[in-house]
């Protein structure tokens, strides 16, 4: 038990974290305008259609933005500062939050390619970025 | 002709550790304050607006406010927008007098975060900061959410951290001309550069204090103004813009609703930014300011920080801004953090700033952003 929080899966989001925990990235995409987007919602915010779809998504990126906490938030995170917390953009044009993980929390910077890595936090596994470098 | 709203009477507590205060003591002390300064009493108030408070447990502040001091209003909401929250309240105050709903609309904010928050609230509201599925597994926190935004910033524009630097600094010399300010100790840019980091590239002073503290004001229907005991203010234009809530659907982390939000209030104050003699913008940390200056239009992309090294956002200089000394200096206390910038700006174009007063202000612009530059409301005050 970290006491780190998990994610609680929804009617939105199950399929996305059940696809996690076979170590695969998924998005929603709109059948009806062809938008991707994250994260998943009941409609597309682009076109209002409720005809949503899934596919898989390609597990690289980019960093667009990163920040090195050295000030946790909260007790269960204390150990891990400092610790990398990023904005990603996925290489299949869409935006998601992680930490960049497996490499010293300075040497990252915005631009860098990343590979999307599943961390098992409880069960329940969640999308993470390493460098791609480290592959 | 059609009827006009105007800011009659406006107050703020004490600001900083204020020991004994509560909740409700602050909201009562900032109503009894801006009402006095109106020179209306409690029974003349037909509406009231309340926000929200971190430190004591209030699902309807509002209605439990009008409780505490016998007030039967024939509107009563709370309003939550975060930072936002104190422009809104004005905005939302405004539409009910136009509309003849009220005469005199009574908005009040007040949290004791500094000494009212027990270390188990505290945690609590920390864990519940972020997207509960999509970024609080990430130990996301509110100062690392605006420094993933300083660092797209500084990425694009060249800025520098002695931009946000310079920021600290001024608003720590406004703050120790105001005489209820939290912090009034003079810093320097090298106090700045060697405080410690809390997420990076924002250091402790480039973040908003905790404090105790209230703020109050009355919206008006202009043809009131017979009755009122000061030379009331405007609400000349007010505007909102909101583009998300979470930074991670954020759809761009150097420019805000705060564009959308200003244009519209600029629109209906039939004014352009060069007409604004001072400015009250939220300041949360010192990025968020430099990113509103520009979005709002103020200062060119990039260049804002510029402005601030160069002395352009005090006193003498293009834009005085933030003359109480903003969240990071005069104090932040919840929604009442927002209100202490409309509380300001008021007091500029009343000429009772005292030291702090810019001259001949005649035109003021406010602003609050609520979130992580998610709910934006901005404000045209103006001399009647």
């Amino acid at each position: 038990m970290t006491g780190k929080p998990t994610p609680t899966p929804n009617a939105d989001t199950s399929p996305f974290w059940e696809a996690c925990n076979e170590d695969r990235l998924i998005v929603q995409t709109c059948r009806s305008c062809g938008h991707v987007q994250f994260y998943p919602r009941a409609l597309c915010v682009k076109c209002e259609s409720r005809d949503l779809n899934w596919r898989d998504a390609k597990p690289e990126g980019t960093v667009h933005s990163c920040t090195v906490v050295h000030r946790a938030p909260t007790p269960a995170f204390k150990e891990d500062a400092p610790y990398v917390l990023a904005l990603i953009d996925l290489d299949d044009g869409f935006r998601m939050m992680m930490n960049v993980i497996n490499c010293p929390p300075e040497s990252v910077a915005i631009g860098m390619p990343v590979r999307i890595v599943f961390e098992d936090r409880e069960g329940q596994k969640l999308p993470q970025a390493e460098p791609s470098a480290n592959a | 002709m059609s009827q006009t709203a105007i800011i009659s009477g406006v107050h703020n507590t004490k600001v900083g550790e204020v020991p004994g205060s509560t909740c409700m003591s602050l909201h009562t002390e900032a109503a009894l304050g801006a009402l006095e300064d109106a020179g209306l009493k409690l029974s003349d108030i037909d509406g009231v607006i309340c926000a929200y408070a971190l430190s004591e447990n209030y699902p309807m502040l509002s209605s439990a406010f009008c409780e505490y001091v016998g007030a039967e209003p024939n509107f009563n909401a709370g309003l939550h927008g975060g930072g936002a929250t104190g422009a809104m309240m004005v905005m939302q105050a405004a539409a009910l007098v136009k509309s003849g709903t009220c005469r005199h609309v009574l908005c009040v904010t007040g949290d004791n975060r500094l000494t009212g928050m027990t270390r188990d609230k505290a945690v609590a509201a920390l864990t519940e900061f972020g997207h509960p599925q999509f970024e609080q597994p990430y130990g996301i926190s509110i100062p690392a959410a605006y420094a993933l935004v300083a660092q797209r910033y500084l990425h694009e524009t060249g800025a520098t951290l002695e931009h946000l630097a310079a920021l600290s600094v001024s608003h720590r010399a406004h703050a120790a001309m105001h005489p209820d300010a939290h912090m009034t100790k003079p810093i320097t840019m090298d106090d700045v550069a060697n405080a410690r980091v809390i997420s990076s590239p924002l250091r402790l002073l480039d973040c908003c204090l905790i404090s105790d503290g209230g703020a109050a004001l009355v919206v008006s229907a202009g043809d009131t103004r017979a009755d009122l005991k000061k030379r009331p203010v405007t609400v000349l234009g007010a505007g909102q813009g909101h583009t998300h809530e979470h930074i991670v659907a954020a759809p761009s982390l150097i420019d805000f609703g705060c564009r959308t939000a200003s244009a519209r209030a600029f629109a209906a104050a039939g004014v352009k930014t060069d007409d604004i003699d001072v400015a009250e913008i939220y300041d949360s940390f010192t990025i968020t300011l430099l990113i509103e200056l520009e979005s709002i239009g103020f200062f060119e992309k990039g260049t804002a920080g510029e402005a601030a090294l160069n002395g352009e956002l005090t006193h003498g200089g293009r834009l005085p801004c933030n003359t109480h000394g903003g969240l990071l200096s005069f104090g932040h206390s919840g929604a009442a953090g927002g209100m202490f910038h409309v509380v300001e700006a008021v007091r500029q174009l009343r000429g009772e700033a005292d030291t702090r007063q810019v001259a001949d202000a005649e035109l003021a612009f406010v602003h609050g952003d609520g979130g992580i530059l998610s709910a934006h409301c901005s404000l045209i005050l103006g001399r009647a």
